[in-house]
């Protein structure tokens, strides 16, 4: 069985400045009991690899009003003012990605891969700082691996040894992220009895989840 | 007609039946309006759904199926949810017939910006530069100036979303096809003028013959 936690209790395993991959697009399919815990929780300074900052105190957007996130490596922060602002006022250092090449990073790292070659972005300022790289007389872009202290997914269902399985657009990054952090802490609608969960539909095998957040009272 | 549904309905023209289409939000949303719903034309969105459909009645909304904007929505019977590799591995491995999206420009050589005003607007590209780079057909959708200021210029000031030569430009008052040669101004809007276009264009143009009237569909409501 794999551990269930409290939010506040799955906090305090998380250090300021750590590297957090969150997952979610515009909220839907992020963690959010874990979220709201840990913008209650005072600490700061992380690194977060997301989608995007959803909207203003929503979500990822609650990390950003609480002042916590230093770094952020996303591809879409335009429906949170608040993650513009503090990247202009330099609080926030934020690289944009591509959201493809985003997600491919995310899957590099988590898949053992040393990067991926992409067409995307190629010639444009976003290949800036990166390799192109000549294969036969075509040229890609090499986006390097990312990996990350802590993921923080959200799940559907999880079953008691952390098996997931997600639900509609909540998927999104969730089972990516979940290949590419040294701890994975999961958050999920339901826990159920193992073997509840057909093995054909679990998307994340539990032996890569650490850590599950406890049904909510 | 408004501008904006004229460039819908124009567009809607344009999508072949049985494909997979990406409709990016604002104006190309609204060109679903406009399909023959027995095209079979599947609509997808890159944060993971292929048989996307509009938002459902009040009250029958999941907050777990929403829009590449985080708006709910609904999907048709045979619908698939995917995560974002695979939605990503569709737009860039050759399988998203089109793309629809609007600009901030786009210039003679079909070079689409409108991602970013460095300075002003910093969005993010959210997953604008791989649907450009990798939808077999990139058609932008657009008012042809904004606040009066030509939108279609000899090369782009903004930072490019792709060196990738966009398809098809569609906007209130054109049709206008980047190629080898050019522009080529394919049709104009209806009542609208050679003359009109052209001043509102500060790109070069190709004009070849007489430009017809464009065609408008006439499904949808």
């Amino acid at each position: 069985m794999k551990p269930h936690l409290k939010p506040e209790d799955a906090v305090n395993l998380i250090p300021d400045g750590a590297s957090l991959m969150i997952g979610g697009f515009m909220g839907v399919g992020s963690p959010h009991r874990l979220l709201d815990a840990l913008a209650a929780s005072g600490k700061r300074n992380f690194t977060v690899i997301a989608n995007d900052t959803a909207r203003p105190g929503y979500a990822i957007g609650k990390l950003i009003r609480a002042g916590a996130v230093s770094r952020l490596i996303a591809s879409h922060i335009g429906l949170n003012p608040e993650t513009q602002k503090g990247m202009i006022a330099g609080e926030i250092d934020v690289e944009l990605v591509p959201q493809g090449t985003l997600v491919e990073r995310i899957r590099a790292g988590g898949y053992g891969l040393g990067g991926v070659l992409t067409k995307t972005g190629l010639g444009t300022i976003a290949a800036e700082g990166q390799r192109t790289i000549d294969i036969d007389g075509e040229q890609w872009v090499l986006a390097s691996p990312l990996k990350a202290d802590f993921a923080l997914i959200a799940a559907d269902q999880a079953d008691y040894i952390g098996n997931l399985q997600y639900q509609l657009t909540a998927t999104n990054f969730n089972p990516i992220m979940a290949m590419a952090a040294e701890t994975v802490i999961a958050e999920s609608r339901e826990i159920l009895p193992v073997g509840m969960i057909p093995p054909d539909i679990v998307k994340t095998p539990g032996v890569i989840v650490d850590y599950l957040i406890e049904r909510a009272a | 007609m408004k501008p904006e549904e004229i460039i819908q309905r124009r567009v809607a023209l344009e999508l072949k039946p049985n494909t997979l289409v990406n409709l990016g939000i604002g104006l190309p949303t609204g060109v679903a309006r406009y399909i023959d719903p027995a095209a079979g034309i599947l609509f997808e969105s890159e944060n993971g759904i292929v048989g996307l459909a509009a938002k459902p009645p009040e009250g029958m909304d999941d907050p777990e199926l929403t829009d590449a904007g985080g708006n709910t929505v609904s999907a048709i019977p045979g619908a698939a949810t995917i995560d974002s590799a695979v939605s990503f591995g569709l737009i860039r491995g050759g399988h998203l017939e089109a793309t629809v999206l609007g600009a901030l420009q786009v210039d003679e050589e079909g070079m689409l910006a409108n991602w970013v005003v460095p300075g002003k607007m910093v969005p993010g590209m959210g997953g604008a530069m791989d649907l450009v780079t990798g939808a077999r057909r990139v058609i932008v959708a657009m008012n042809h100036t904004a606040k009066g200021a030509p939108k279609i210029v000899p090369k782009c000031t903004l930072p490019l979303t792709s060196i990738r030569r966009v398809s098809l430009i569609v906007t209130d008052m054109a049709v206008i096809e980047p190629t080898d040669a050019g522009l080529v101004l394919r049709e104009r809007a209806p009542g609208v003028t050679l003359e009109q276009i052209v001043a509102a264009t500060t790109a070069k143009l190709v004009v070849e013959g007489e430009v017809p009237e464009m065609k408008l569909g006439v499904g949808g409501a």
